[in-house]
């Protein structure tokens, strides 16, 4: 591991000066950064601790509804009974995620700009050909094994997974990820690779996230995150759904919220799907058709063909479930 | 009889074997109390880090260590040009060296992750940095990733392993239901959670080293031999290991770089493999691929087997998972055939994983009669029992004992295997398929000799000594059992030491036969020291029971007269009256095993001295039975497990509790093998991607579901001195194909290749 300068930030805006240098990375939860490091991936010069910085780790659940400091520890958010009751697809997202011991370090903004877990991203000596990693260096993915690679919004440049489950149900719920004064929506938040992999997401240089908010809506009240995998836990998703559901006085969909996870470069709203169903009554066939158009446009790999099948499932199975719970 | 009170017991067996007791270690264990080899701590110590090959074949032409030796703290970079050769040390199975010398880093390359450098530095941070600097440049030369590169070919035939019994082409040809099938394992990597690595320190021509270790003795004549020193130079202290599988019975090209580092700069250096190195830094279990022809009547009756199977090895070296061993004996078969080929690879040469060879011949197999039971339609439980084997069939000779009738009827009572519908997707609960799954498992007992010292203090401790190890099985706690027992004292009152090379002997751990062999070394011992206290006691002028009786019983850790001539007399007693400190006994059980004490050296630190199943009258195995729950989500197709029972013949158990412990152990590593395990090849760079426990996927806690553990075993006389067969590697046997069976029988889909994931089933 490369010697680095360690700082504890005196501030935000001193952190955020320190961390615009080059190489400067912020140490929040740390359990991304390590790992990263630990793969030669991540060689920063400087590391700015934020972690001890006030008033940034508040969970806040009003009227209006609901404001995480970017560095409220995953397991706090996930076990909060507010977050749980207004936004239970938030709770079982972060729940879903890692392992306890993660969760119990990760922080929030920490966590929604995990890396992806491409093999080849993660293994530089092995695999010098990453666009994400070296721009320009080429895609070893491209031609290797690619059961755990994205179908949509891949580019020729990268096809590597966005490995994240909070992401999901933040962009299906309309998130907005606070970085001090400006707010940036979580669904622009998130960039796709196309020709620059390696901008990931929507921060300028020593941008740090402060929170997220995301505003109370009865969808998001009545929503809920699936993750499907082959092991039952400390597994990155097969397919993941984030959906929220809001059925107006003739039992018609008045909001439908649809995201998903494991099968995208972005957490990916599914925006073809929310369309199809809103305004409509959500029979099962309704339903059924509706989450055929969820992998519209996706890009098969002979690896991961699979997903084609099982993410539309999902979602009828993340809108079955809110039905059932409505009518409840 | 005696006016003591009862010494406080627990289980019905006293402390004594056959009790059902915790682990005498465990307390330490799990409050960190317990010292395992990279904790120990070594004043001076320097830190190594291996580099690995990043190309899978070909030379390294220059390695560029200029930034590295400049970097800070860097004491020491050894690579292929630089680091001197040791001498060569003959095998694990006791044959000579080819060559004279042995290089632990070489110009050649033969698979990617092949370590080709180390650096050394004052803190594992600095060496950890200093190696990434290192700049390797490569001569390529073309490499086959796995055995299903086209470059791979058939491979080579294994005559030796070829079986011919009856005329198999002809019954198969003839039979009235034949079937044929190709059954595929991964590569699967033992992934114990205590990382490799060791700590070597010097002093003179004298070697210390802290390294766990399933072989002792073994490991420390490979160090003696590589480095020119006698046996008795080297002390290799393993007090406790966190696990091994069969990854830790061998001394390796790192523990050569950490020696030769150490013996370089005058100080003790301490390497420690990564997760993703472990990988590579020794073998995994063997990629196999199997195709079973069965040839049956139409009631299920088999007529032949014909297999032709394969296993990776690597391309200098020679690794043999035997696909037969399982399918040669488990069935009344007149008429079998199996060829076996070694498929060269560019892979580090594959090792012993939990049950090599039994394990994926049993898949083949054991998924291959789920298959027949279907082509005939008959209940699989039924089919197997109709094709049971009276004796083994192989050999021709009698099964010394098994119970694996018992074992089929207690699994099937327990799980309620005679409600089973045998159309596959008969049973479900909403979106659930739920799928019944069974098969059986087999493991040979494996004989060696052991050696055990037991010695018996003025405060009555018994201590007890072997070099043996406790890979966290139980052997500390089996072995202080079979002393109480001798003595009939508490367990409190047995000290057992053990992984100390300076120890008495003992062979590997592994083959399943460590707690056979020592509890009857230690058993032996135990009683040659008892007979000793009581000969005293009678005869000796100072001892208050002398003459009061012809003999005497040791009970309570008193020594009793027979018809209360005297009181009884605390052993600690006796000795204080001796004026002894101490009795003591070491004994061996080399003769039982027909064995010269000329041959101790080589018994000890080869496995020449492992005596086959069938050798002497009897064929000796252990066997079980799984039956096994799955729920299949019907649109999602996630497999999970609901619940699995195992009955199990493995003779007389010295503690049930930890024995049930292992046969539960091995259950869920073949979960993970039957569902989750295998090592992903880029076939570019013949590199496992998922080198790391994020995505090499080992059960977690959420994927066990419940499992009910029956032993139906009978001390067996034959098989060891105490009774027991052997336990550890039983198990796995047989997992893998009861849930790929019960997989079937939720969804009607076969799937022939592990592991069994969502993508198999949709």
């Amino acid at each position: 591991m490369k010697a680095f300068s360690y700082h504890r930030a005196s501030g935000l805006e001193a952190a955020r000066q320190q961390a615009a240098t080059t190489d400067a990375a912020i140490l929040a939860g740390g359990t991304t950064l390590l790992d990263l490091a630990k793969c030669e991936v991540a060689r920063p010069e400087q590391v700015i601790d934020i972690t001890r910085l006030p008033g940034l780790d508040e969970i806040t659940v009003d009227a209006q509804g609901l404001r995480l400091g970017a560095l409220a520890r995953m397991a706090r958010v996930a076990e909060d009974a507010a977050v749980r009751t207004a936004f239970p697809a938030v709770a079982q997202a972060l729940s879903l995620s890692a392992s306890a011991q993660i969760r119990n370090m990760a922080t929030i903004g920490g966590n929604l700009l995990q890396r992806t877990r491409c093999a080849y991203f993660r293994d530089p000596a092995s695999f010098p050909a990453c666009n994400r990693r070296t721009p320009g260096s080429g895609c070893a993915a491209l031609d290797g094994i690619t059961t755990n690679h994205a179908l949509l919004g891949t580019s020729e440049a990268c096809i590597a997974t966005y490995p994240g489950d909070l992401a999901v149900a933040l962009v299906a719920l309309d998130a907005i990820i606070h970085l001090g004064e400006r707010q940036v929506a979580a669904t622009d938040f998130f960039l796709l690779p196309g020709t620059t992999p390696e901008r990931e997401f929507a921060l300028a240089p020593g941008e740090i996230i402060t929170a997220v908010t995301l505003p109370a809506s009865r969808a998001a009240r009545r929503s809920t995150y699936l993750k499907l995998r082959d092991r039952a836990s400390y597994e990155f998703a097969t397919v993941s759904v984030a959906a929220g559901l809001e059925l107006d006085a003739e039992c018609r969909v008045a909001t439908l919220r649809v995201a998903l996870g494991g099968v995208a470069t972005i957490p990916w709203r599914a925006r073809a799907v929310e369309a199809a169903l809103t305004g409509r009554e959500p029979t099962p066939e309704a339903v059924r058709e509706a989450c055929l158009l969820a992998m519209q446009g996706a890009t098969p790999r002979p690896d991961n063909r699979h997903k084609l099948e099982l993410a539309p499932r999902l979602v009828a199975r993340a809108i079955e479930t809110l039905l059932w719970e409505e009518r409840a | 009889m005696t006016p003591l009170d009862p010494t406080p017991r627990r289980g019905d067996a006293g402390d004594g074997l056959g009790a059902r007791l915790p682990r005498i270690d465990g307390r330490a264990k799990v409050r960190g109390a317990a010292s395992y080899a990279l904790d120990h701590p070594v004043e001076g110590v320097a830190h190594a880090v291996i580099v690995q090959s990043t190309i899978p074949a070909g030379r390294v032409r220059t390695i560029d260590t200029r930034a590295a030796s400049a970097a800070p703290g860097v004491l020491l970079v050894l690579t292929p040009d630089s680091t001197p050769p040791l001498r060569a040390a003959s095998t694990w199975t006791g044959e000579a060296p080819t060559q004279p010398e042995y290089r632990p880093l070489e110009h050649t390359i033969r698979y990617t992750g092949q370590q080709i450098a180390a650096v050394v530095a004052e803190t594992l941070e600095q060496a950890t940095e200093a190696a990434a600097l290192l700049r390797v440049a490569y001569d390529r030369e073309p490499a086959v990733a796995g055995m299903d590169d086209p470059a791979a070919g058939e491979g080579n035939p294994l005559p030796p392993l070829a079986i011919e019994r009856g005329d198999a082409a002809l019954a198969f040809a003839g039979a009235p239901v034949r079937l044929t099938a190709e059954y595929r394992t991964p590569r699967e990597y033992q992934m114990p959670i205590e990382p490799h690595g060791l700590i070597a320190r010097w002093e003179g021509d004298a070697l210390t080293i802290w390294e766990h270790s399933q072989w002792l003795d073994g490991m420390a004549r490979t160090y003696a031999e590589w480095f020119g020193i006698p046996f008795e130079k080297v002390r290799l202290i393993s007090p406790y290991i966190g696990g091994g599988f069969g990854s830790k019975a061998l001394a390796l090209a790192h523990g050569a770089l950490a020696a030769l580092a150490a013996r370089q700069l005058g100080r003790p250096v301490k390497l420690a493999l990564t997760r993703p190195q472990t990988f590579t830094a020794f073998g995994g279990r063997a990629a196999t691929r199997q195709v079973l022809e069965l040839g049956a009547t139409a009631e299920g009756r088999l007529l032949a087997i014909r297999q032709r199977g394969c296993n990776e090895t690597s391309v200098d070296g020679v690794w043999i998972e035997p696909l037969s061993s399982v399918t040669a004996l488990m069935y009344d078969l007149p008429n079998f055939s199996s060829q076996q080929h070694l498929v060269p690879v560019n892979t580090v040469l594959p090792f012993a994983k939990r049950a090599p060879g039994e394990n994926p011949s049993a898949f083949g197999l054991e998924c291959a009669m789920d298959e027949l039971a279907y082509a005939v339609g008959v209940d699989p439980l039924a089919l197997r029992l109709r094709n049971h084997a009276e004796r083994d069939p192989q050999s021709g000779k009698p099964w010394s004992t098994r119970r694996l009738r018992e074992a089929f009827a207690a699994g099937a009572e327990a799980f309620g295997w005679a409600r089973r519908r045998m159309a596959p997707g008969s049973l479900r609960e909403g979106r659930l398929l739920i799928g019944w799954g069974m098969a059986a498992g087999t493991y040979p007992v494996r004989r060696s000799p052991g050696e055990a010292m037991v010695r018996v203090l003025a405060d009555g401790t018994v201590e007890v000594a072997s070099s043996t190890s406790d890979m966290g099985t139980g052997a500390y706690t089996i072995l202080a059992q079979t002393a109480a027992a001798v003595f009939s004292v508490p367990l409190a009152q047995v000290r057992v030491r053990l992984g100390d090379s300076s120890l008495p002997r003992a062979p590997v751990t592994g083959g399943s036969q460590m707690a056979g062999l020592m509890t009857g070394a230690v058993d032996k011992a135990a009683r040659a020291a008892r007979e000793e206290l009581i000969g005293l006691a009678l005869t000796d002028p100072r001892s208050p029971l002398r003459g009061v009786a012809n003999t005497l019983a040791v009970e309570h850790g008193h020594l009793v007269p027979p018809r209360g001539e005297a009181p009884p007399l605390p052993i600690g007693a006796l000795l204080t009256a001796l004026g002894r400190d101490r009795i003591e006994a070491l004994r061996d059980t080399l003769s039982e095993n027909g064995l010269t004490p000329e041959d101790r050296y080589r018994a000890f630190t080869t496995v020449s001295s492992m005596r086959p199943p069938t050798d002497g009258d009897y064929s000796m195995h252990s066997w079980c039975a799984h039956f096994v729950e799955v729920a299949v989500d019907e649109a999602l197709r996630s497999i999970r497990l609901r619940r699995i029972v195992t009955a199990f013949d493995a003779g007389r158990l010295y503690n049930p509790k930890l024995a049930e412990s292992q046969i539960k152990g091995g259950i869920i590593m073949g979960i993970g093998q039957a569902l989750l395990e295998g090592g992903m090849i880029d076939p570019r760079q013949a590199r496992v991607l998922n080198n790391n426990l994020a995505d090499y996927l080992l059960p977690t806690n959420a994927d066990v579901p419940s499992i009910e553990v029956i032993s139906v075993g009978e001390p067996d006389p034959h098989a060891s001195a105490l009774g027991g067969k052997g336990v550890g590697e039983l198990g796995i046997v047989g997992v893998a194909p009861a849930i790929a069976n019960a997989v079937f029988h939720a969804t009607g889909k076969r799937v022939r290749e592990l592991p069994i994931t969502m993508a198999d089933l949709v």
